[in-house]
Parts: structure tokens; C-alpha cells; sequence
């Protein structure tokens, strides 16, 4: 089911990502939205059998991840721990652009899921979160006698 | 053919025109040299670049990911699939002696100081 793509053919992938979730947005707003910004960065994906997530969460312990799908709302919690000491009179800090402390992020996603059959890995700072639509919402071909 | 021109052409052979993203860093200097700290989640070591051209140092790295097929994005933030970021750097730094090291989407890069450049207690002797 998984494969790696070439460098050109991602891109092309992520553009017309972009396009189709433009679309997504202005059809379907939802109360508990897609607030944009804060960490870690999110891409949501669906396909025919389940929902994918990416959250772009480097520098973290999977250990501290925590997890939640509960109606259709996924949550995302943790903490990222400072790589950075506290400014003294022996190191100057120039630049402090990356994200530190406690994060949350909550998204709503299609009610068809199943929360039995989520499955999280965690690889190159990349938090993937696959999620099983119930069986009972996969379409079917009905046999006509 | 202005001169323009062929700097403009020298930019695309040694640059790609692809948009990329700024990754965000954290720079700390302390007596013995710089340390940076990048954010790269989705790059994988063998497709970091990092290198130092002159006095500049230069971030590359390309994202891959394990994708299902038939996907459809319902919702995108992280829109482009490479980053980059380039740091003018000065002479006190000895580039020879860099360290670098990519864990989790992290890039931490360790620039001594050359042992000239070295901040020194100066004694002051009284006559």
C-alpha cells in the first residue's frame, strides 16, 4: 500500500493536494474548523479506506505523543522540550524562531471512522496517523438479481 | 546577451527555481562557536544537502514521505516539499571543523570558532 515517491511526482502531489483541499475548505467549514498555524503543521488526506494524517512535529519522543480519536475529533497533544539554554552572559541567542513547551491540536474529521483500527508511526519528525473508515462505510457493489 | 542575463542564468544552473520553505531556526553563540538548529521534519539524512560555499552555508533538504495511493488532500499546511535556507557566515568560523547531525527532522550544526577568533582574557600588568 505505501511507496516512496520520486521527488518531482511528491510535488506535483502536493500542489494538487493544495488545490483539492482549497475546494474541501469552502465546502464543507466546520465548527471546530481547521484553525491554520500552530504546531505541528498538519496535512489531512482521505482515501477510499481511511483518513491520513501528517503532523510535522520534529525534535519530539514519540513516547510523549499523545493520541485521541474520539467522534470523528482528533486530538494531538504534547510537549516539545527547548534544545535552547537560557540566554547568559556566555551564549548570545540570534535567532529563536522554533517551537517550544506544550502544544494541542484538535481536528474534526469524517464521522465514518474506526477508532479500532488507528494506527501512529512516527519517523524523520513526521507524525503519521492512519485511521480505518468503518467497514460499513466503504461503498459496496450491490449485485442486481 | 546583457550582463544580467548571464547572471541570471548562472542562478538557475546553480539553483532550482522550485518554491521551497523557510524552516525555522534557532542560532546560539557561545565563546567556542555557533550552534543552529534547524527544523526539517520529513527529511531523510540522504536527502539533506548541507553545504558551505564561500562564506555562506546553505540548507537543502527534501521532504519524502510514505503516501497511500489514491490519496486526496482535505487539508493542507505544509504546501511545498523542500526547504532551504542559506546563512552568511564570517571568517572567524572554521567551516573545516563543522559538525552536523539530523535526528527526528533536526538539524543541529556545530561551527567552532578558529582558535585566532577566540575571545581571550587580556592581563593587565601593572608597572
Amino acid at each position: 500500500m505505501e511507496f516512496s515517491l520520486f521527488p518531482r511526482d511528491l510535488f506535483a502531489d502536493v500542489e494538487r493536494l493544495q488545490r483539492q483541499m482549497q475546494q474541501a475548505l469552502e465546502l464543507s467549514p466546520s465548527i471546530r474548523g481547521f484553525a491554520r498555524g500552530g504546531f505541528p503543521a498538519l496535512n489531512v488526506a482521505s482515501t477510499p479506506q481511511s483518513v491520513e494524517i501528517y503532523g510535522f512535529a520534529p525534535g519530539l519522543d514519540p513516547k510523549n505523543i499523545d493520541i485521541q480519536l474520539e467522534r470523528g475529533v482528533l486530538s494531538i497533544s504534547g510537549e516539545r522540550a527547548a534544545d535552547l539554554p537560557r540566554e547568559d552572559e556566555r551564549a548570545s541567542i540570534h535567532a529563536h524562531e522554533r517551537f517550544a513547551g506544550r502544544f494541542h491540536r484538535v481536528i474534526s474529521l469524517s464521522d465514518d471512522l474506526d477508532p479500532n483500527e488507528v494506527r501512529a508511526t512516527y519517523r524523520e519528525g513526521v507524525l503519521h496517523v492512519s485511521i480505518k473508515r468503518q467497514e460499513s462505510a466503504l461503498p459496496r457493489r450491490i449485485d442486481v438479481n | 546577451m546583457d550582463e544580467r542575463d548571464a547572471a541570471d542564468r548562472n542562478r538557475e544552473a546553480t539553483t532550482s527555481d522550485e518554491p521551497s520553505l523557510l524552516p525555522p531556526v534557532d542560532v546560539l553563540e557561545d565563546e567556542g562557536g555557533i550552534t543552529l538548529y534547524a527544523d526539517l521534519p520529513g527529511v531523510p539524512k540522504e536527502r539533506l544537502d548541507l553545504h558551505v560555499d564561500g562564506e555562506n552555508l546553505f540548507i537543502d533538504g527534501q521532504i519524502a514521505l510514505e503516501m497511500p495511493k489514491e490519496m486526496e488532500a482535505t487539508h493542507v499546511e505544509v504546501a511545498r516539499s523542500r526547504y532551504r535556507r542559506v546563512f552568511a557566515l564570517s571568517r572567524e568560523f572554521d567551516t573545516a571543523k563543522l559538525t552536523a547531525d539530523l535526528k527526528q527532522g533536526v538539524l543541529k550544526v556545530r561551527i567552532p570558532k578558529a582558535e585566532h577568533a577566540k575571545p581571550r582574557r587580556i592581563e593587565i600588568s601593572s608597572v
